[in-house]
């Protein structure tokens, strides 16, 4: 149905022509479901954009065919492809919220797409695209045909979307990263939509991804590209199974998984031995009923309920739910950026609720209580260099100065593993690994006791992912910091701490050590957040037998 | 996603290599700051190039069309027109960088503030700039000129609260946008009291939209100076300015004296012209995220 063969896209910058696509080849049958798997740089959404011909300015087809039914989309006219896009290929992106326009009600939308293709007159045009949302699984259809964008869930969201897509009856449909950046449950109810409706019609699909798990569960088989070039292809289960390219199985490794310890997630030669991790008995923080109250114009909103937990010096602690469920007001209350509306937070046994956040600044336990930030690009400063903003907290709250903060600067970069090269750089110069690194680096600069992790890892590639986590895990041994680590992403809270707290509307529902909430979840909604997320296929071949093969090699 | 930014083996490059990149890169930025080079020269060192004293008159040398002793002409005292556009640019540009310069310190204070702390100070300055936005701007120019004094100084208060509004809400956006980002809330765990999170790592991220704001307004500036000495306020003759020589050679149009007029009016031409382009490039240099 579609044939990619020798496909080659490159951009023009300013450091002349950068290869983007190095000549993949690719086949997609009817009906079939193909996943591209990659990293960020990796080539696989330019592949998709190109073949809707919708690249950047400065970004060209330079090489090979991709021939869809018949037709070359290489070659085709922009005349042609209009009448492609959405008609016979449509496209589903990675923001739904972005892709909608947000000043118009999202029944206009989708009749636009309806009469543009010719599938419904002025007459019928509301009435077919009530029948559209209904198709998505949309309950009150026609209620939701006068929303705007902005009031609408980021899963209803992208249910929109996939309608506007599946509007025309298109034969293939292309989904860029769909669920990024939406809840597991939600991205659970959004694929398995995708999943049926696609079977149902009959159409073909790719799903473009950076979760394998995700990839895995989802399509009928995978192709992992790197670096513009397709390493391997085949079915999910053979390819976790038995990855052949060195580039699949770091990518296999680093998925989290059931039954996969830390290490297990690092290429084999990086598999060093955890140290031991045994939290302490002393209680480091305390919170007791503590409570947030925002006094919206429709009434009060109870983002924290009253909630109590302990954190023992030393310890991890998972704190886990869905956006909204109050996880981030708590962390914001107890990195003090946030004032309570009541109850106590007890840090070595003072009540640092008690001061206000503004002046919490000067306090001597500022330095003590440290967080690292969800979002790595959007927490460095752009105008800042990593070296700058790893001596910020230096310069504020220590005495360090001249040669002393130089050195002070290097051992955090090297401690983080940041080649000190690239101390002079701004955040848009480095990866997305770095700016995590040079993230860390500035919230441990002052050997702080208690470190707040907000998601650090949700906006990483697997493999830095997977680096990440050890990193965090090899400070927490060697400084002793105690870790509040905040996800909604159970396997890898479950890699990294030894106890669990969930939330669910501003309430806890559950807590207790990891291992007993993961594996015997007694709420139901710990059971609902531990179905959603995708179980990749395990590997057949045990740690053991992989050393034993590359032995023999 | 789309673009390696990394390529091995290359340092990434320092302010100045990034200046001489923005020029080359964009022929436009390159021809504006030529021109402001032109005009910057002028300001300096007219007054010692020019061939004649701007201010001497001479009866009977009046009203000579371009000549080449005369390049520009004389007007109805005898004055040499080519010097008297030259020196004036001095005079002109000191205006409007100090009016830019006030407008840009008072109005990035203001919208600082109004952006960061929000809630009644933001009300407040928003209604304040409503109201100064509500007047026609130059009858206002005229009438505080008017009612303070006929004073250079008092053009370049008066240019200055023109404009401060549009800093102010300009800023004010900018920082409202990033009081929340995560590099703001960084620095407040980093020790950083509320001033400092505004003042070092929130404002200085609003820069260069300012840049493109500061070169349009330095070409506003300018006609705005011009316009008043047009009308009679500010400058007052003999001193070369270009406003007032427009005003003059106005007179002698109809007579076929064209050149009295034209030449002051195409260098305000010219330097409007330049503060217009300039702002692309301006911001592009500011901007570190355009660096590779």
């Amino acid at each position: 149905m579609l044939s990619i063969r020798d496909f080659a896209v490159s951009f023009r910058t300013r450091r002349g022509e950068v290869q983007a696509v190095r000549g993949i080849s690719l086949d997609l049958g009817s009906g079939e479901t193909l996943g591209i798997v990659g990293e960020s740089g990796s080539g696989k959404s330019v592949t998709s954009y190109a073949l809707m011909r919708i690249l950047d300015a400065g970004g060209r087809i330079r090489a090979g065919s991709a021939v869809f039914e018949g037709r070359d989309l290489a070659q085709a006219a922009e005349r042609d492809m209009q009448a492609v896009r959405g008609r016979e290929i449509s496209m589903i992106f990675q923001n739904p919220r972005a892709a909608l326009n947000p000043i118009r009600k999202v029944g206009h939308q989708l009749e636009d797409v309806l009469r543009r293709h010719g599938r419904a007159t002025r007459a019928n045009a509301r009435a077919k695209a009530i029948e559209a949302l209904e198709a998505v699984r949309i309950r009150d259809a026609a209620a939701r045909y006068d929303a705007y964008p902005f009031e609408l869930s980021g899963g209803m969201c992208q249910r929109i979307v996939f309608a506007i897509a599946l509007a025309c009856g298109p034969r293939l449909l292309i989904a860029d990263e769909p669920t990024t950046g939406l809840d597991i449950t939600t991205q659970k109810a959004v694929m398995d939509l995708v999943r049926d409706l696609t079977r149902a019609r009959g159409m073909s699909s790719i799903l473009i991804t950076h979760d394998l798990g995700l990839a895995a569960e989802y399509s009928d088989r995978l192709a992992v590209m790197k670096d513009g070039q397709i390493v391997e292809t085949g079915p999910a289960a053979v390819l976790f199974a038995d990855p052949q390219h060195p580039y699949t199985r770091k990518l296999v490794d680093a998925t989290p998984r059931r039954g996969a310890g830390l290490r297990d997630l690092l290429p084999l030669e990086a598999r060093t031995p955890l140290a031991d991790h045994l939290p302490g008995d002393r209680a480091l923080v305390q919170v007791r009923d503590l409570v947030k109250t925002y006094w919206g114009k429709s009434g009060p909103v109870h983002a924290v309920k009253g909630i109590s937990f302990t954190i023992r010096e030393g310890q991890s602690v998972g704190l886990v739910g869905e956006s909204g469920c109050g996880k981030s007001t708590t962390s914001s209350m107890l990195v003090r950026l946030l004032d309570r509306t009541s109850g106590d937070i007890l840090f070595e046994g003072f009540d640092i609720a008690a001061i206000p956040a503004d002046r919490f600044v000067r306090d001597k336990r500022r330095s003590q209580i440290q967080m690292v930030f969800q979002d790595a690009t959007d927490s460095l400063n752009p105008r800042h260099s990593a070296r700058q903003t790893i001596a910020d907290p230096i310069l504020r709250m220590s005495g360090l100065r001249g040669t002393a903060l130089q050195t002070r600067i290097e051992e955090l970069a090297t401690l983080c593993g940041l080649p000190l090269s690239l101390l002079d750089r701004f955040p848009h110069q480095l990866s997305g690994g770095q700016k995590a690194r040079v993230g860390i680096a500035r919230a441990i600069a002052l050997d702080p006791k208690f470190l707040i992790l907000d998601e650090p890892t949700a906006a990483l590639d697997v493999s830095i992912q997977a680096v990440v986590l050890n990193l965090l895990a090899d400070l927490r041994a060697r400084l002793g910091m105690t870790y509040l680590f905040v996800s909604h992403d159970l396997n890898v809270v479950r890699l990294l701490c030894d106890h669990v707290i969930v939330m669910q509307g501003g309430e806890i529902v559950e807590q207790g050590p990891a291992a007993k909430v993961m594996d015997t979840p007694s709420h139901p909604y710990t059971r609902t957040l531990l179905a959603a997320a995708p179980e990749p296929p395990t590997t057949k071949m045990k740690t053991t037998d992989i050393a034993a093969k590359s032995a023999a090699e | 996603m789309t673009q390696v930014t990394d390529i091995p083996g290359r340092k990434p490059d320092g302010a100045w290599a990034h200046l001489l990149h923005v020029l080359r890169e964009n022929p436009v930025t390159m021809l504006s700051f030529g021109m402001f080079a032109f005009f910057l020269l002028q300001a300096f060192f007219g007054a010692y190039l020019v061939p004649h004293d701007p201010l001497a008159t001479n009866a009977t040398n009046a009203l000579r069309p371009p000549n080449w002793t005369h390049w520009f002409g004389t007007d109805s005292l005898g004055r040499d027109v080519f010097s008297r556009v030259v020196v004036a640019t001095r005079l002109d540009l000191t205006i409007s960088v100090l009016a830019v310069a006030i407008s840009f310190v008072i109005g990035s204070v203001l919208g600082a503030i109004a952006g960061y702390w929000g809630g009644w100070i933001d009300a407040v300055l928003n209604r304040v700039l409503d109201t100064i936005m509500a007047f026609p701007l130059f009858v206002l120019a005229m009438g505080i000129v008017a009612a303070l004094g006929n004073t250079v100084e008092n053009i370049i208060y008066a240019t200055a609260l023109i404009n401060l509004p549009f800093y102010a809400r300009l800023v004010r956006a900018e920082v409202n946008i990033r009081r929340e980002a995560g590099f703001a809330l960084a620095a407040r765990l980093s020790g950083n009291s509320h001033f400092r999170t505004l003042a070092f790592h929130i404002f200085p991220n609003a820069l260069p939209p300012m840049m493109v704001q500061v070169s349009l307004n330095m070409g506003w500036a300018i006609l705005n100076a011009a316009g008043l000495s047009f009308i009679g306020l500010g400058v007052r003759p003999p001193t070369p300015e270009w406003g007032i020589m427009v005003a003059e050679g106005a007179n002698y149009i109809i007579s076929g004296h064209w050149w009295i007029a034209l030449f002051p009016g195409l260098w305000l031409m010219l330097a409007v012209f330049t503060f217009n382009l300039m702002g692309d490039g301006l911001r592009d240099i500011v901007d570190p995220r355009r660096r590779t």
